[in-house]
């Protein structure tokens, strides 16, 4: 019978099972982060737990360290008691990788995983954090789960989980100039809604799909939960397997080859059958601007901002209207007359070296706007940022009038000190427009890093079709 | 983890869609090392008139009149119902923390983001889904019925309204059965230790990359 790739995935991971069908799952990669894991060591402590395989761990803070000043250490106490107490945890039980506050290789889990090699394809990766689904770009069953199971995972190396529905997502065709995974991403959201793909896995496919980079992939699955999946893969191809070619914990001589005969496995068969089957055309996605509180508050550059009043639906118009009041604006403005206050390019949805590139593409040559506030470039981790330099693109952005800054989550969820004040309207690459997600009373809107750049440059939103 | 059989509680409305984590807890309350004490920030946008700090004594600050959770006649609310895709967004635990830690043991909506689902199922919260017209009608009655109060019976896999209308709702065997029993996780699972120890010793075997030291 033909299998989906989700199929596969899981049947290669189940250890046993309820009669309801509800599954222990093998965990092959724990990805451990400062915020989500303390209560989980504490409690493992306090039952007289071990954890089962600590060979299975990664681990970095990313969520709260600052982004610069890294001489002077963490400042806020309650900051440096998380990343401390992460330190401790990982010294007493260990780690495959540990990467401290400042190590040349620290940076945010989802990208420092999959750089390091530390995530394959064909593996279960799990986080306390639900931005895990970014690890889907490698044919990985990938997701984020809560401090208790962090500890359930700690303790068992498995999961309680149960079967999601498939769906498939083909994007067909060719992207235009100037349209990036993230408008990939963007425009599937605004498609099936932000609670489209609760319960379902999602496989994305097609052309445009295939033709991404890894880094346009993970883009891409890092959103899936922003459209309510837990999970979003790719299935492994060529760009997957030369990507892990040599990186420093993928498998080496034999075991590469073994390796390499199973991946090439990862795919759906022809012919099986998803539960839900959603098709775009690429050639009709353009460069995507949020103009709400939820990602799928979504339109294209070009458009204007939704009116309340055409919407029949009254629940939703009135979170429409909610979302205008919250974020200042009117309806039927042109996207491209809102005007910005700050720009964050970074993120674990946007800050890998092709991110910066794309962005500094645009920004080579130009300056940003008076009215730019402050505009911040923050790599995803130490190795990003030292390629970016090598390639000088840390000159480009700072001729331009950006900050160059330290490695971390940032401005994403402005846990440490970047943030928007009240009011403050933000350019930004990040994967969350929530009310307060940027500081308490911003206002996010979010976009590619090629388009950030430009609204840096313009002031307001722009086209980054028209200026590249 | 407390058992969750029977619940007669009191009943807050929340007439949102698409309440999201941060929303429920914001992020700068999150660098806690610990798991209580969240409820105080629970919804602190939304609930206090000024921008609350971690650590920060909650009892003194303007609380926002217009927000229903601060209105009297829903003090002691065990029962929170919301609308559609409640919970979406992180992962992370502290938002049951803070409903749990705030009074609400169960919460009902016409659907949870699949994260926040499960995770109320760690702490002995009972998230039940409902069709759109009986949480419509739940609605309508909440706002006409000072004191409006719920049945929330989980053997029976029911929600009974004060008319004694019964609304019933879906359950996992296995989520139900760990619910009655308060059972922990880790500890059921560890009954299967051998099992994962032969599950893995294989996997040693056919996927040996997977195992680097």
């Amino acid at each position: 019978m033909s299998k989906t790739l989700y199929d596969k995935l899981w049947e290669n991971h189940v250890v046993r099972q309820e009669a309801d069908g509800t599954a222990l799952l093998y965990i092959d990669r724990h990805l451990v982060h400062e915020v989500t894991s303390p209560q989980a060591f504490e409690g493992l402590k306090l039952a007289g737990r071990k954890p089962w395989r600590v060979s299975s761990i990664v681990a970095t803070p990313d969520h709260n360290t600052p982004t610069d000043h890294w001489e002077e250490g963490i400042k806020d106490p309650i900051s440096r008691q998380q990343v401390e107490t992460l330190d401790a945890n990982i010294r007493e039980v260990g780690a495959l990788a540990y990467f401290p506050f400042k190590d040349q290789r620290m940076g945010i889990l989802h990208v420092v995983g999959p750089e390091n090699g530390a995530t394959l394809p064909g593996m279960t990766v799990v986080c306390g954090d639900s931005h895990t689904s970014t690890h889907g770009a490698f044919a990985c069953m990938a997701h984020g789960i809560g401090t208790s199971e962090v500890e359930h995972v700690l303790a068992t190396q498995c999961l309680l989980q149960k079967k999601s529905k498939t769906m498939l997502i083909a994007v067909e065709g060719k992207l235009g100039k100037g349209v990036t995974a993230k408008d990939v991403a963007l425009a599937i959201i605004g498609a099936i809604g932000t609670a489209g793909g609760t319960g379902y896995a999602i496989e994305y496919g097609g052309s445009a799909i295939r033709s991404l980079s890894m880094e346009g992939r993970m883009t891409l699955c890092n959103m899936a939960i922003e459209g309510g999946a837990r999970l979003g893969f790719v299935a492994v191809d060529d760009t997957t397997i030369n990507y892990l070619k040599g990186r420093p914990f993928s498998p080496t001589g034999e075991n590469w080859d073994k390796a390499v005969a199973y991946w090439r496995t990862l795919h759906s068969d022809p012919g099986a059958q998803f539960d839900r089957v959603v098709t775009l055309k690429a050639e009709d996605i353009r460069p995507q601007v949020t103009w709400g509180t939820s990602p799928e508050m979504v339109v294209p550059v070009d458009a204007v901002v939704p009116d309340p009043a055409r919407e029949a639906d009254p629940v939703k118009r009135e979170g429409m209207e909610r979302a205008l009041q919250y974020m200042g604006l009117n309806p039927n403005t042109p996207i491209k007359d809102i005007a910005i206050d700050k720009v964050f390019i970074g993120s674990c949805t946007n800050s890998r070296i092709e991110d910066l590139r794309e962005a500094a593409a645009v920004l080579k040559g130009r300056r940003i706007a008076a009215n730019v506030k402050l505009a911040l470039a923050v790599p995803g981790s130490g190795l990003v940022k030292r390629q970016a330099e090598a390639e000088g693109l840390d000159k480009i952005f700072v001729a331009a009038g950006f900050e160059w800054r330290e490695p971390g989550c940032s401005m994403c969820l402005a846990m440490n000190a970047d943030r928007l004040e009240p009011g403050e309207r933000c350019a930004s690459t990040s994967n969350r427009n929530f009310e307060g997600r940027q500081g308490p009373g911003g206002r996010t809107h979010l976009v590619s890093p090629a388009m950030a750049a430009a609204a840096a440059v313009a002031g307001h939103f722009a086209d980054v079709r028209e200026v590249l | 983890m407390e058992k969750f059989v029977r619940l007669e509680g009191l009943v807050a409305p929340l007439d949102r869609s698409n309440v999201d984590t941060d929303a429920i807890i914001p992020k700068q309350f999150l660098k806690s090392i610990k798991r209580s004490g969240f409820g105080p920030n629970a919804f602190d946008e939304w609930r206090y008139m000024d921008v609350g700090q971690p650590g920060q004594d909650c009892s003194q600050r303007p609380k926002n009149p217009n927000f229903v959770l601060n209105q009297p006649r829903y003090e002691g609310a065990e029962i929170l119902l919301t609308r559609a895709n409640f919970g979406c967004g992180s992962s992370r635990e502290h938002a049951p923390w803070a409903l749990l830690d705030f009074g609400f043991k169960a919460i009902i909506a016409e659907s949870f983001a699949d994260i926040f689902f499960n995770n109320c199922f760690k702490n002995g919260i009972l998230p039940i889904v409902l069709p759109v017209d009986e949480v419509e009608a739940l609605f309508q009655q909440v706002e006409a019925t000072p004191g409006y109060k719920l049945v929330v019976d989980l053997p029976s896999q029911a929600v009974v309204r004060p008319d004694g209308h019964g609304i019933p709702f879906q359950i996992d065997a296995f989520r139900k059965e760990c619910l009655l029993n308060g059972w922990d996780d880790i500890g059921l699972t560890l009954r299967h230790a051998e099992k994962i120890k032969e599950f893995e010793a294989r996997r040693r075997i056919e996927q040996p990359w997977l195992f680097a030291q």
